[in-house]
């Protein structure tokens, strides 16, 4: 079974926050929700250089996620990749999950009230394909890593 | 039905190769072309989408019914529209002579057309955008190699050490180049980065050098010296392709690092340590010349000073280090056509040419037509046609340029969306966005020369048009036909490739064609022919300076502080916008939907003000004022208040980004007539503003 994982080469990325639309742009999302965070911490001097440290964000896949089980329409799955997603069709937007996630993760989608959540792209990797995030980042500083586990 | 296209992005003039999905004519998926950006497409690219579905775009062709600049417009159909311009057009040639229409355009691979039509009318007056912006460079290339700034490119990914002064690359994202210098960064190469102020571009440096504002060509004078006592120098490259050493080598006697140190507030050590490195990394050290050095009263000079530096290194035309760009001759291919047109021998509006012998005619100098129009001096300008260019935001003071404007009898604007000039002029004709219009074929001159082009992806949402066929339509109004013949885009392009021998299914694999299978250098003995300058020869001492009364090695001079009260203006680029055309973007604008001011910490405290307090800035004649969130930090001169470019827009139907922000153009109070004499470019960075606490920042209470 694979298990997917997203790297960020953060000696490459230039915090352009392409990554944050190709993931919505993808998604078809309107203003208001964002699947993926690019944060930079402020300035710092090291090595006579003022640097930042820069950090992508998005969800973690958790192996025991807590937003699947409050889902009261069992719309939140977990496949057996790991994968852990919203089935649209089941969600009614009550945002239990969002309230059960340690991190807020799933957010609610204006247009149709519903909750959405980054799904690594599933439909993308099943196609053989990379992730939107991963395929368009601007610097190639996103990397897909997928582990075996047996 | 699902489609795939390669095509041109247009989210900035940069124009990178993307490939672009759709289905059922609409948008699905847009990503840099795979076969040279390996996919890779940054934030404005993705939001073309955006751009594409905004209802906040000018939907059809509208002609002004109030006063200008008041926003009340009748919507009209194309025919009426490009009647009424055409008429009004012929009725100024009539009445004035054709020489007093003026067509401004952004500069780029597709301005060719634009200018083929001016000239074809009669006039000589095409301009663009780059007095602000490259013509410092251009014209500090001319001088030194005879050939302008797209004479040589950067092979930056073989280089051992890119040097960069204010040049953010990384804000500005060419994806291509940001991919070759971060390749150089991963092999263990060097970047050198020099600004007022800290930004991405300087956080992926090895070294950095925060210079008071105005002293680059202060740092670059004391690296010259110092590389010329230590003798890190290309003596055989001097001998045989140089002339003017010996001159330069009196001259920067006297800039020592400790003088430069002193100027630009830097260590000496650094500058000391920074000349071994480079002692060492040569010839494969690239120091960038500039791309928007319209700055400073002496960024000629300071990019004069940049490209000095690369001849020392001798790294001209090698791997690692500048090359002259190829064409289809170089590939023992011919070339395409283009639609072309002969200046008409028409003195120009704008005084270059005789007022201004020593500036490169091409796209003239647009700031210079204002004086000129207020005289009538040759002649009246009654017409601007603005191509996808905005003069209010592009350039200082539109309260001035105004003036000028309200002597033209036409003022027409073509454009995707509603610019500053657009809301101001008598007409919009609407084009089409870059993914719903074709455009013509160019060729990208580089190591490995191409030929590509833009092809609409999706039929036009709204009743918009394509700017060939909108020059088209006119030209054929005006009785042009010779100049523009053609009918169809398709003609074009067969016309265009007809004595190449490719045909348009040879652009069908990757979007391109490529004109050679690997990197064409020209044999470095015989280079000499390819310096147009005087002597054929890299000339650090250009008698055509002399000449027009300015000096190849100009002493420094100290750039003035800022009085009490006031700080430096300086403006720049982010990453997620491109100045003034993308603040609107739905996408864009929730990434980033204002600007703020970047003021050092020690000013903060004097006026008592942290991160995101509201800050005042007002013109020096206080007649334009913006409060703006302060962004407090310790990595901005001290002398200078920084802010994003292109905000502070009032164009009520864009609601998005109406009146967010401040406007640097619109604080830059009479700077239109401070430019730099002897490289054309505008100061754009020699505008002191006053900065106070906004009173704004009540805490109190009154609404229930
Ligand atoms: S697109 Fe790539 S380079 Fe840009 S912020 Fe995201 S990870 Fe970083
Ligand atoms: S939404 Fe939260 S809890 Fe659920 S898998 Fe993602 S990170 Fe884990
Ligand atoms: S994997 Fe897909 S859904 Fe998840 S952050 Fe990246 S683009 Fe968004």
């Amino acid at each position: 079974m694979k298990k997917y994982m997203i790297h960020l080469n953060s000696k490459r990325c230039i915090a352009c926050h392409g990554c944050e639309v190709h993931c919505k742009v993808n998604k078809n999302l309107p203003v208001g929700p964002f699947l993926c965070d690019i944060s930079s911490t402020p300035l710092k001097m090291i090595g006579g250089v003022p640097r930042t440290e820069i950090t992508f964000s998005t969800c973690r896949h958790c192996d025991d996620p807590l937003c699947v089980p409050v889902c009261p329409t069992n719309a939140m799955i977990q496949r057996a990749d790991g994968i852990v997603y919203i089935d649209q069709e089941k969600c009614i937007g009550c945002m239990a999950c969002q309230k059960a996630c340690p991190w807020s993760i799933p957010v609610q989608n204006p247009d149709d009230g519903k909750a959405v959540k980054c799904d690594f792209c599933m439909d993308r990797l099943d196609a053989g394909l990379k992730p939107a995030c991963i395929a368009k980042c601007t610097t190639h500083a996103l990397q897909l890593v997928a582990l075996e586990v047996v | 039905m699902k489609k795939s296209v390669y095509s041109i992005c247009g989210m900035c003039t940069v124009r990178c190769p993307i490939r672009v999905e759709s289905e059922d004519n609409k948008i699905t998926w847009i990503e840099g072309n795979p076969h040279l950006l390996g996919g890779a497409l940054c934030a404005k690219g993705t939001a073309g989408i955006a751009l594409l579905n905004d209802d906040e775009r000018p939907q059809q062709p509208l002609i002004r019914v109030g006063a200008r600049g008041a926003g009340r417009w009748r919507e009209a159909s194309w025919d009426e529209a490009l009647d009424y311009v055409a008429g009004k057009l012929a009725a100024i040639k009539e009445q004035y002579g054709p020489e007093s229409v003026v067509l401004s355009s952004r500069g780029g691979p597709w301005q060719q057309m634009y200018k083929a039509f001016i000239h074809a009318f009669g006039s000589p007056n095409y301009t663009n955008h780059d007095c602000t912006c490259g013509r410092n460079t251009h014209h500090a290339s001319l001088s030194i190699n005879g050939v302008g700034r797209k004479g040589f490119a950067y092979d930056i990914k073989n280089a051992k050490h890119l040097v960069l002064f204010g040049r953010d690359m990384f804000s500005a994202l060419r994806i291509a180049e940001n991919h070759q210098t971060l390749d150089m960064l991963d092999k263990g190469g060097r970047l050198t980065y020099v600004d007022v102020r800290q930004t991405t571009t300087g956080t992926k440096a090895t070294r950095f050098f925060q210079v008071r504002p105005g002293t680059d060509y202060a740092l670059a004078l004391g690296v010259i010296h110092q590389v010329i006592k230590k003798g890190y120098y290309d003596k055989d490259f001097l001998e045989q392709f140089v002339t003017g050493f010996d001159e330069l080598c009196t001259f920067v006697e006297e800039y020592t690092p400790a003088w430069a140190a002193k100027e630009c507030g830097v260590k000496e050590k650094d500058i000391i340590a920074f000349v071994e490195e480079i002692g060492a990394d040569r010839p494969n050290v690239i120091f960038h010349p500039g791309w928007n050095l319209a700055r400073y009263s002496d960024s000629f000079y300071a990019s004069r000073a940049m490209h000095i530096l690369n001849v020392l290194m001798g790294n001209i035309e090698m791997k690692g280090g500048l090359f002259i760009p190829k064409g289809a001759g170089d590939c023992g291919k011919k070339g395409i056509r283009s639609i072309d047109c002969a200046k008409p021998d028409i003195k120009r509006g704008d005084g270059v040419g005789w007022e201004y012998p020593h500036f490169e005619k091409g796209p003239g100098l647009a700031h210079l037509f204002f004086k000129h129009m207020m005289s009538e001096d040759p002649y009246p300008i009654k017409a601007w046609i603005a191509m996808r260019h905005d003069p209010f935001s592009g350039m200082p003071d539109p309260e001035q340029q105004k003036l000028a404007m309200d002597k033209c009898d036409l003022l027409v604007s073509i454009d995707t969306n509603y610019s500053e000039f657009g809301w101001y002029s008598d007409i919009i004709l609407p084009e089409s966005t870059y993914l719903e219009r074709d455009n013509f074929i160019v060729q990208q001159k580089g190591l490995k020369p191409r030929l590509a082009l833009r092809r609409r992806a999706v039929d036009p949402k709204y009743d918009t048009k394509a700017s060939w066929e909108i020059f088209t339509a006119l030209a054929h109004r005006l009785g042009l036909e010779e100049t523009f013949p053609f009918k169809t885009i398709e003609e074009l392009w067969a016309w265009q490739l007809e004595p190449t021998g490719y045909t348009m299914a040879d652009f069908e694999e990757k979007g391109y064609v490529e004109l050679a299978d690997s990197p064409v250098f020209y044999d470095r003995e015989k280079l000499a022919s390819q310096f147009k300058t005087p002597s054929g020869k890299i000339e650090l001492v250009s008698e055509k300076l002399t000449k027009a009364g300015f000096p190849s090695l100009k002493p420094f001079e100290s750039p003035q502080a800022p009085e009490k009260g006031m700080l430096r203006l300086i403006s720049g680029k982010v990453a997620v916008h491109t100045q003034g055309h993308t603040i609107n973007n739905p996408l864009l604008s929730e990434l980033m939907p204002t600007n703020t001011a970047w003021i050092h910490s020690k000013n903060a405290k004097k006026l008592g003000i942290e991160s995101g307090d509201l800050l005042e800035l007002s013109s020096a004649d206080k007649s334009y004022h913006a409060t703006v969130a302060a962004h407090v930090t310790d990595h901005v001169h001290p002398e200078a208040v920084f802010t994003a470019h292109g905000f502070g827009k009032e164009i009520p139907r864009q609601t998005r980004s109406f009146l967010a922000g401040v406007s640097d153009q619109k604080l830059m109070i009479g700077k239109l007539d401070d430019w730099d004499q002897a490289g054309g470019g505008v100061n754009l960075c020699q505008v002191f503003v006053y900065v106070k606490k906004s009173i704004r920042n009540t805490k109190r209470r009154i609404a229930l």
